[in-house]
């Protein structure tokens, strides 16, 4: 067991706790570099599409893991970065330009609709992100100038340096790339001063008050920087795709984000990479499913949705902290080794806590 | 004349928004947690209906009554054994736990009983009334007559039975209810039982108009708005909010030329963005005003 003794007031903030932290990160970033070498096209891509997943994860943490606000309606800025981003593109700005322009049109979209909807409290926020979702796909459907309305819109393939990134290794690089630089952002916008006034709200909305963090700005700021980084995750998404249609940036594709940061664990960015591991070969886990199940069942279109429901309901109920804290337990296991105690993560027994006045 | 055609018909869909409405609302009251599955428990009842009355060729009213008892039953045994254990969990929590729940729902009604459209005879399939230019259908006037005796119902059941004044209690303060001897725990298993059979209500009223099958669990989404409408925690107000939801949602799919294409499909979802900005307390809401920060 490795013990930290703090000697300064930053330590409690750094970015890397310790020196096996950034031995480890080091790593296994080095490994993530070497990838190419070691696996086929296919595989690359879908670990590239494992990064955009998680990049679009840390933006729903930032908003429901670290603020406490559970939006239905992530992928409705999925959508407004993809389409923007595909838009800027067949009108030939760089990706280069377009990109900076996608995020802040997310952040700024994101603002605007968190700042009325935002002052309201408790779960009116979910039920208003769900109608968003709703509305958003509609507009993407209708407003035929901009999206291409069902026809759908193709994706121009745009090059950078020189090289097209229909080549599935810079694709990859790519990615990476910019789920490093999400990591990096959303580990400093959470060790800052902002980033602590989320939590704050997260645990207690009255004691942040009287901290002196105003409720509404830092909810919609959270709001604005969780659109911010889905909208990027958008933006690749739609290079990934190819070709947008109205009917990706669907209800169903919100939910999978939510599955993503609760499988993940709620309130660790760690999670957000678990989880859209975890997401990304859910449809092969479904299929590995469906050989296991008798054939009458596993034929049925159905099973798909019974299982996220499954997953959904079993990580709420016995694994409220995700896979990333089942690490932690397991971690914690063999350094406390053999005294370990169970106490540790458990549960503490509550009343329901109120909303009313 | 063609005005009054239209708010009937609003009435008629309004009062199945309604119904589920009344359904968050009193899970709501209660035990402060929204219940996301409302729709797919709806959409149960449905599907019950038609095995009993459609398959095994039972009489309406006894299938009616028999659907309506096992979905209550199907309620409380749910939140006993599952949602009971997230009590005094952050909101998040029970929102994904009840929108898990829906959707194994789902999956579970498209196993079951496939994913083929399903209709089942009724007294009223078919039958029109008309007088002086207005042509009602039967199923419209079942609706808007079944929610009415279920109002009334609900009503002297809240007004009148010890078990209801119990429920008023534990609602109001769940902590006093427990200090003066009432079982919570069971008051709320119960009050999810009840929600439960207003949802089958709906669902085997709207049968004989959007037919059986999986799709109709999305009226649970729109009824948001009627709740939310009528101000959240308020049951005249959930009945009244889904009869608005149901006119504003008839007259913009006749007057679609004017506003803008396919204003229809997410009218009711623009009335519930625009109630939260303008008045989010909701029109009949009482005491319990939403906390702004």
């Amino acid at each position: 067991m490795r013990f930290i003794f703090k000697t300064k007031y930053d330590q409690d903030i750094n970015v890397s706790r310790h020196s096996g932290d950034r031995f480890w990160y080091s790593l296994l970033i080095i490994t993530m570099l070497t990838m190419p070498l070691l696996i086929d096209d296919f595989y690359l891509g879908e670990i590239s599409y494992i990064c955009i997943l998680a990049i679009a994860g840390i933006g729903l943490m930032i908003l429901s893991g670290y603020t406490g606000l559970a939006s239905l309606g992530h992928a409705a800025f999925l959508g407004i970065g993809a389409y923007t981003h595909a838009f800027l593109l067949t009108h030939g700005i760089p990706f280069i330009v377009s990109i900076p322009i996608v995020i802040i049109v997310s952040f700024l979209v994101g603002a605007i609709i968190g700042i009325p909807i935002l002052r309201l409290s408790g779960m009116y926020l979910a039920i208003a992100t769900l109608a968003l979702c709703f509305i958003a796909e509609h507009v993407f459907i209708r407003w035929e100038h901009f999206t291409g309305g069902n026809r759908g819109l193709a994706v121009p393939s745009e090059e950078i340096l020189g090289i097209s990134l229909t080549n599935s290794t810079v694709f990859y690089y790519l990615c990476l790339f910019f789920l490093v630089l999400s990591m990096f952002a959303a580990i400093n916008i959470l060790r800052s001063p902002t980033g602590r006034a989320f939590v704050a709200i997260r645990d207690s909305e009255i004691a942040a008050q009287s901290l002196g963090v105003n409720l509404g700005i830092y909810k919609a700021l959270s709001f604005a920087i969780s659109g911010a980084f889905t909208g990027l995750a958008g933006a690749l998404l739609a290079h990934y795709i190819g070709y947008l249609a109205p009917d990706i940036f669907n209800i169903f594709l919100s939910l999978t984000l939510l599955l993503l940061i609760v499988v993940g664990g709620m309130g660790s960015l760690h999670g957000c990479v678990f989880g859209a591991i975890f997401v990304g070969f859910l449809p092969q886990l479904i299929a590995i499913c469906r050989d296991y199940l008798p054939s009458s069942i596993a034929s049925q279109p159905g099973l798909e949705p019974m299982l996220f429901g499954i997953i959904l309901v079993f990580f709420i109920l016995y694994e409220p902290l995700g896979i990333y804290g089942r690490w932690m337990k397991i971690k914690l296991f063999f350094e406390m080794f053999p005294t370990y105690k169970k106490q540790t993560f458990k549960k503490q027994k509550v009343f329901t806590k109120t909303d009313r006045v | 004349m063609q005005l009054i055609q239209l708010i009937i018909d609003g009435v008629a869909s309004g009062c199945i928004y309604g119904l589920v409405a009344l359904g968050f609302v009193l899970i709501y009251k209660a035990t402060e947690t929204i219940n996301f599955a409302q729709g797919d428990i709806l959409m149960l009842g449905a599907f019950v209906a038609f095995s009993l009355i459609g398959v095994l060729g039972m009489n309406y009213i006894v299938g009616f009554t028999l659907t309506v008892l096992i979905i209550a039953a199907f309620g409380f045994l749910l939140d006993a054994t599952i949602i009971r254990q997230i009590i005094g969990q952050p909101p998040f929590a029970t929102v994904m736990l009840t929108i898990g729940l829906g959707f194994i729902f789902r999956g579970f009604a498209s196993i079951f009983w496939g994913t083929d459209i399903y209709s089942f005879s009724t007294p009223f399939s078919g039958k029109i009334l008309q007088t002086g230019g207005l042509v009602i259908s039967y199923v419209n006037i079942s609706i808007i007559i079944g929610t009415a005796v279920l109002m009334v119902i609900l009503f002297s059941f809240f007004s009148f039975t010890k078990i209801g004044v119990a429920m008023r209690a534990s609602s109001e303060n769940q902590l006093a209810a427990y200090y003066v001897g009432i079982p919570v725990k069971f008051i709320f298993s119960l009050i999810w039982s009840i929600s439960a059979g207003v949802a089958a209500v709906a669902g085997v009223l709207l049968a004989p108009i959007t037919l059986v099958d999986t799709s109709i669990s999305l009226i649970g989404l729109k009824a948001f708005a009627a709740a939310v409408l009528g101000g959240f925690g308020s049951i005249p107000g959930a009945i009244v909010g889904g009869i608005i939801i149901g006119i504003v949602e008839q007259l913009c799919g006749t007057y679609e030329n004017y506003l803008f294409e396919g204003v229809r499909e997410i009218s009711a979802y623009l009335v519930l963005i625009l109630t939260l900005i303008v008045y989010p307390r909701g029109l009949f809401s009482d005491k319990a005003e939403v906390k702004k920060v």
